[in-house]
């Protein structure tokens, strides 16, 4: 579930600890300051990006494409990939 | 949607969300991610003070795809044996029961629970992922911080000058029946370790390898390289220790110096060579200690020890 539950007031609370939902609600996209960018011409779909990110922001499909909603910017699947075939790029 | 792809050599199924709160690059995550990729749903989590408990999400939401119970910092250990006892009194026999907590919620705060657990064989899981320091306050000290490391409270003029505590033997000491360290730049092994745990019934302890970007004082895409660095250069050996019998399970073919590692993270960049030069000493003497267990300890049990195929992948 991506939607975000809204928690008003006590009424809202769970009648335990018990989790309302996950935290996909939370796009983190925003707090990237540098982007991947796959070069298509390059990728080989080794799926090492899709594997070391560790925000589960590439898909695990062929080829791998980012999911910017989510991806901090963090890098590691730019320097995992080994045919260097995703770069950082400035800004959003 | 494109198809799955044929080529993974880890399952697809993820049982983490995106959206958690952890820093970019974060190594504690993918320890995570692997391990319940093992795991799988039939799980359940205690997790300690530590990073998890934050980047797990505030209440009332969550990350993971299981349970997990949010509990003091010194329980990880003593919570689970609790829920591992009330499992089986309701003759649930088939749930993971997993503590999951930082190095410093085991080897310092929480170690008298894990100790009692452990004593006890009492039939849970326990993964410490170590990054090295306190983190989740702001980099201190941790007995599992290694020695020269810069943290806030061992500042650079004042490193730490005592060596990072070595639980696994601690571990084995008790003669549980499975203890084991892995790295996240190693995920098929992280797998293959927590999937044998997972059959055995009594304590298993395995301890992860997870780096902390802003803890290192790294850039945080060297996330995976810094860790496969530390077990190319045998500064974190992967080990697995059955019933007391240790098996390194990988040889590094030309190891990398140990200077290659240190100079990745800015909390090594006050070392002198001459200090550089004697973590090298250390983790060769240990490396050598390792080989000597690993022989003795098979030769003990009667079990032949194969020679392991030298990896082929090149030690970058
Ligand atoms: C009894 C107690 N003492 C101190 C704290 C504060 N505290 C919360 S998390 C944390 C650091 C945990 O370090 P570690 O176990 O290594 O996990 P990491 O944060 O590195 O993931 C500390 C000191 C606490 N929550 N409870
Ligand atoms: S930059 Fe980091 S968060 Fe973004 S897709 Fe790459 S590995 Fe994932
Ligand atoms: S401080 Fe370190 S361990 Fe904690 S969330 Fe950030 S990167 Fe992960
Ligand atoms: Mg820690």
């Amino acid at each position: 579930m991506t939607e975000k539950v809204e928690i008003r007031g006590a009424r809202d609370m769970p009648p335990m600890a018990k989790s309302l939902g996950r935290m996909s609600w939370n796009k983190t996209g925003s707090w990237r300051n540098v982007t991947p960018v796959i070069d298509y011409d390059k990728c080989t779909s080794c799926m090492l990006c899709w594997k070391f990110c560790p925000d589960l922001a590439v898909t695990c499909a062929d080829p791998p494409e980012i999911i910017l909603e989510y991806c901090k910017g963090c890098g590691v699947c730019a320097e995992e990939c080994p045919v260097d075939a995703i770069v950082m790029r400035e800004g959003l | 949607m494109a198809e799955v792809p044929k080529k993974l050599t880890i399952p697809a199924e993820e049982h983490i969300c995106s959206g958690h709160l952890a820093c970019q690059g974060c190594g504690a995550v993918l320890a995570m991610r692997y391990a319940l990729k093992a795991l799988g749903p039939n799980t359940v989590y205690t997790v300690p003070a530590c990073c998890w408990s934050v980047i797990d999400g505030p209440f009332p939401y969550t990350t993971l795809g299981v349970p997990l119970f949010h509990i003091a910092f010194e329980a990880a250990a003593a919570s689970a044996a609790g829920l591992a006892a009330g499992l089986e009194m309701v003759g649930k026999e088939d749930v993971n029961v997993v503590a999951w907590a930082g190095d410093g919620g085991t080897a310092d705060i929480g170690i008298q629970a894990l100790s009692g657990a452990a004593e006890r064989n009492d039939n849970i899981m326990y993964i410490c992922y170590d990054n090295e320091a306190y983190m989740n306050t702001g980099v201190q000290r941790s007995s599992s911080t290694p020695w020269g490391a810069w943290t806030t409270t061992t500042p650079a003029r004042h490193f730490k000058k005592r060596p990072k505590k070595n639980l696994v033997d601690i571990m084995v000491a008790h003669q549980i029946p499975y203890v084991a360290t892995a790295a996240i730049a190693f995920p098929e092994d992280v797998l293959k370790k927590v999937n044998k745990a997972k059959q055995i019934k009594g304590t298993k302890y395995l301890q992860i390898f997870a780096s902390c970007p802003p803890g290192w004082r790294m850039a945080p895409e060297y996330a995976v390289k810094s860790v496969r660095m530390a077990v190319n250069a045998r500064v974190w050996p992967l080990l697995e220790v059955d019933n007391g019998v240790y098996t390194i399970t990988r040889k590094p073919r030309k190891p990398l110096p140990v200077a290659d590692y240190l100079r990745l993270q800015g909390r090594f960049s006050h070392l002198t060579e001459e200090q550089v030069e004697e973590i090298q000493q250390m983790v060769d003497h240990n490396w050598e200690r390792l080989l000597f267990l690993e022989k003795s300890t098979h030769e003990m049990a009667g079990i032949p020890l194969e020679e392991k195929k030298k990896t082929k992948e090149p030690d970058k």
